[in-house]
């Protein structure tokens, strides 16, 4: 019975942590997410290409709190306040118009920064523990690898004992948030947001390649359900449009 | 059962190469090693079930459906644009009409749920195709899984086109040719019958993640690519195979008028209200390649000022304690 229940043990402890567990998730990793890529917006172009009009909230399941939040909203006083940033945190920022630029810190540490307000988000791999400290707007991110299971390729052979997944996606998971805007034009989330996503990488059909985020919002506070979305980058062979401009709680 | 028993009949027969000959140390050695690099351990992803659409993005297209003439973000050339002026959603009326399927490019983007289910070989037991469903208006679309071609391209075209497919790790790619022309969007854009979808279809957890990329080298001057989200909802029952579709006459008035509805060119008079009602440029509300990437912002800057307060299709939340306005009315509910 203990040989059984160490078997059990095992079970949850590979199927859930084995990515987690890797010294260098750079030479662990089973796609290449780095270089220059650039957002596609194609839905809710109004929404999120330029600021949307005050009380345009489509698409977002605000509750009635995030609606009277929103429809105070006064970009003049975040600016006087030195808050242009609100709408940059890291629950808002991928479905804005922004080039990613992805990089490695350091074996454990994905960094993926933005030209849109000029934002660094950190995606920490391992044991990695988030600093004391007031929030930030990019919050404390922990990543994993999921490498992927079951066929291995096109002919839908098994993969053999010892042969590495050359196939598997990113999950993140972000906490401790600076509080801030879903959207420009006011819609909050609160500090116990939590956003969860899965990175994909495909290979298109004209050779391209295309970053796939499905994204979840938690945030009990201002939001009726979990907002979940998608958002589509494009690679980009250099940084030839990279363009840093800082925040505006404006445009 | 007992432990031996699990590790002879469950554990043995998955990774043949540990023994309960070997000594209870390689046992346990063997073990780890095997589960180390059969992450996760069970066959190939299942994505077969009824797949609820998420309300959290293509607001006001899945909602009340897009506004006449807007194509921001949507990389059409100037026949696309032309034809999609030239559209009167009465047409919707013609008999001919009430009853033809959207394209496959509407089942990747809902608004309604997702069915799919797979066909197995009875006695291989393998999957020969996966299959489609996304409601009343909409053809199946089988995928074909056994490696058959693509027919001619001179072979029949139908609405659901023809449709292969093969995994790639825990990623279905699909690719679907043969198809009718039909509507690339709900106001009126169209795709020729020269177009094609591929999709890429991951699971992660009850989340169903699709990447839809439409090429057309008639209506496009680059991918369409659209991505969505689904979540898996276990209760459903969802038909696999949709009812007839039964013909309506959404407008009465055009019964035996012999009008076909439709606006020569230059004459849509609803061809600048998108960009009106939202402060826009024309150039955005008419669409391009070049509206869909952040440089396009450029253009805008200095002449675009948000509307004072949104009056039209403002929210779609279903919180019922928030009251805002819901579609084209103004009104307040």
């Amino acid at each position: 019975m203990t040989r059984l229940a160490a078997f059990v043990s095992s079970l949850c402890f590979c199927s859930c942590g084995f990515a987690q567990s890797e010294l260098d998730a750079r030479a662990a990793a089973p796609i290449d997410l780095s270089g220059y890529w650039v957002t596609i917006i194609t839905p809710d172009w109004r929404e999120r290409m330029v600021t949307p009009a005050k009380g345009d909230y489509l698409a977002v399941p605000i509750n009635a709190a995030a609606q009277k939040v929103a429809d105070a909203w006064d970009p003049a006083r975040d600016e006087a306040a030195g808050e242009q940033c609100r709408s940059y945190g890291a629950p808002a920022l991928m479905a804005t118009p922004t080039r990613l630029h992805i990089t490695w810190q350091d074996a454990n540490t994905l960094k993926v920064e933005t030209d849109y307000g000029m934002q660094t988000r950190l995606l920490h791999f391992g044991n990695w523990k988030a600093p004391a400290g007031p929030a930030t707007w990019q919050g404390d991110s922990t990543a994993a690898w999921e490498l992927a299971g079951g066929v291995a390729g096109p002919r839908g052979r098994d993969r053999t004992p010892g042969e590495r997944s050359k196939f598997g996606n990113l999950t993140v998971d972000t906490t401790h948030i600076r509080p801030g805007y879903l959207r420009k034009n006011g819609i909050p989330y609160s500090a116990n947001a939590r956003v969860t996503e899965y990175w994909d990488l495909f290979n298109g059909p004209n050779g391209d390649q295309r970053i796939m985020i499905t994204q979840q919002v938690e945030d009990p506070q201002y939001l009726w359900r979990t907002w979940i979305t998608t958002l589509n980058f494009k690679k980009e062979s250099d940084g030839a449009k990279w363009d840093p401009t800082p925040c505006s709680a404006r445009w | 059962m007992g432990s031996d028993t699990v590790l002879g009949e469950v554990v043995e027969p998955m990774f043949p190469f540990i023994r309960r000959s070997a000594g209870p140390g390689l046992r346990a050695v063997s073990l780890w090693a095997a589960l180390l690099v059969t992450v996760p351990l069970f066959g190939q992803t299942d994505i077969a079930g009824v797949w609820a659409f998420i309300a959290g993005q293509y607001g006001q297209e899945n909602g009340n459906g897009s506004e006449l003439a807007d194509y921001t973000g949507i990389p059409i050339n100037d026949e696309g644009r032309a034809v999609g002026l030239s559209f009167s959603p009465t047409m919707w009326s013609e008999p001919g009409r009430q009853c033809q399927f959207y394209s496959p490019r509407y089942i990747s983007t809902g608004p309604f749920a997702l069915t799919i289910w797979n066909d197995i070989d009875p006695v291989t037991g393998r999957v020969i195709a996966w299959n489609m469903n996304a409601w009343i208006d909409k053809d199946i679309v089988t995928i074909w899984m056994d490696g058959r071609p693509h027919p001619s391209p001179n072979a029949f075209h139908s609405f659901g086109g023809f449709t292969t497919g093969a995994w790639e790790g825990d990623t279905l790619v699909t690719r679907t040719t043969h198809m009718k022309w039909s509507y690339l969007r709900i106001n009126g854009l169209q795709h020729s019958d020269r177009a094609t979808l591929t999709q890429y279809i991951v699971r992660h957890g009850n989340l169903l993640s699709v990447m839809a990329y439409f090429e057309d080298p008639v209506f496009l001057t680059e991918p369409y690519v659209l991505t969505s989200v689904w979540e898996l909802n276990p209760k459903a029952n969802g038909p696999r195979f949709p009812p007839a579709c039964e013909p309506i006459n959404e407008s009465p008035r055009l019964e035996d008028t012999s009008i076909v509805p439709h606006y020569l060119p230059d004459r849509n008079p609803f061809a600048n209200d998108f960009a009106k009602y939202y402060n826009l440029p024309l150039e955005a509300a008419q669409g391009s390649a070049e509206t869909m990437y952040p440089e396009f912002r450029k253009k805008l800057k200095d002449v675009y000022v948000p509307p004072q307060k949104c009056v039209r299709y403002c929210c779609d939340t279903r919180d019922p304690a928030v009251k805002c306005i819901r579609d084209g009315t103004g009104i307040v509910r």
